[in-house]
């Protein structure tokens, strides 16, 4: 599995190019027409991220965050989600980093092999950081009404979380 | 929404500040964040540039009318207007599947090129579509096969094995991806029966 992972990234980006040479694409040239384009996209988002990323610090170094996860740990609780990982759900869909972070965390006091740490391993694989995902890309194209967006994106994460302690449950038993 | 979340955010943890005291704390996270965005964003740039150019190798190959092809069944499911054998449904097959893939550096470029395409045949360009969101709610939730960061962490942390998760994982993120497509198609189901219910009460207004 781990040599599996290896292979991936070179074996597409292989694949690719030995895909447009059999083709007599000119990949060189396709390849800087294509990277130019990249670097726009990158100028295009970067005001999106700054103003995400001011606005996710400023609610952790506050404490504002953990108010908020006080505020969820009801919801938690009757919907079966263990309580030492409510922090990395509340955290996940506006954090990427933070989430990453805090996972690492429970993995070392709970242990991996653990509920906590199974039930923390499946949320932080089943979900992506939707606050990023929705301002990068309604940011890059310059979309400012994203309408239910974020109740949808929400609803699924929240969807995610409440799956992620079951079906540890259901597949391990504990 | 994002005006209101946002904004919401910051006046939060201002108050949160004042009640925690931690408004030192505050203060040097906005300075701290600011420089976090643009390390962020030279960490993207390359590979937001890379995968970008072997995405355009792809499409001028003609790779990704094959695998646009492959996904076409999903197409006339999810999305209204995308025609399947258009260069969106190109650049979106390929988004999804690099989001398979668990390469999510490329996902992201190749979701933003499929986010031009569609922004070019929106009639409103400050508002989002339906299928833009359909679209989005599916990036935003994880679509990979493999989790392979989560896997090295547990490996890292000593699991006796890292890749026990992975069938919770996939019914976890299928349940998840369906929650948030079905919200996003019946809320605009809604809306849309809405605006037209109202059009028709102002033609019978009328006449």
């Amino acid at each position: 599995m781990k040599l599996f992972g290896a292979f991936v990234i070179p074996f597409v980006i292989v694949f690719i190019m030995c895909f447009g040479i059999c083709k007599g694409t000119k990949i060189f040239d396709c390849f800087l027409e294509g990277a130019k384009g990249g670097l726009v996209t990158v100028k295009n988002i970067l005001p999106s991220i700054v103003g995400l990323l001011v606005a996710v610090g400023m609610l952790k170094a506050s404490g504002g965050l953990d108010i908020i996860v006080k505020l969820l740990s009801p919801i938690g609780k009757l919907t079966g989600i263990p309580e030492e990982i409510m922090p990395l759900a509340v955290l996940n869909p506006i954090s990427g980093g933070g989430a990453l972070s805090m996972y690492e965390m429970i993995l070392e006091e709970y242990g991996p092999d653990s509920f906590q740490g199974r039930a923390a391993s499946v949320m932080m694989g089943a979900t992506e950081t939707t606050f990023y995902a929705i301002a990068v890309y309604f940011g890059s194209v310059g979309i400012k009404k994203t309408r239910h967006t974020v109740f949808s994106a929400l609803m699924a994460d929240f969807v995610s979380f409440v799956a992620s302690a079951w079906t540890v449950k259901l597949f391990f038993g504990s | 929404m994002m005006n209101y979340i946002w904004g919401g955010m910051m006046i939060f943890s201002f108050i949160s500040a004042i009640f925690t005291g931690n408004m030192q704390p505050l203060s040097d996270a906005v300075m701290n964040s600011a420089l976090d965005a643009i390390n962020l964003i030279i960490r993207l740039t390359g590979m937001m540039c890379l995968w970008s150019g072997i995405m355009r190798i792809a499409e001028k190959s003609g790779l990704t009318v094959y695998i646009s092809r492959c996904l076409g069944f999903l197409f006339s499911r999810l999305y209204k207007n995308v025609d399947k054998n258009s260069k969106t449904a190109e650049a979106m097959s390929m988004n999804i599947t690099a989001n398979l893939l668990g390469l999510g550096n490329a996902a992201t470029p190749l979701g933003l090129e499929a986010m031009r395409r569609m922004q070019e045949e929106n009639g409103d360009k400050t508002r989002a579509t339906d299928d833009m969101i359909v679209f989005v709610v599916m990036n935003s939730s994880a679509m990979r096969l493999i989790p392979t960061t989560v896997a090295a962490l547990r490996t890292q942390a000593g699991s006796a094995s890292p890749m026990e998760i992975m069938p919770a994982t996939w019914v976890s993120t299928g349940l998840s991806l369906l929650a948030g497509i079905f919200a996003a198609k019946t809320i605009s189901a809604i809306m849309s029966q809405k605006s037209s219910g109202i059009i028709k009460l102002k033609r019978g207004v009328k006449v």
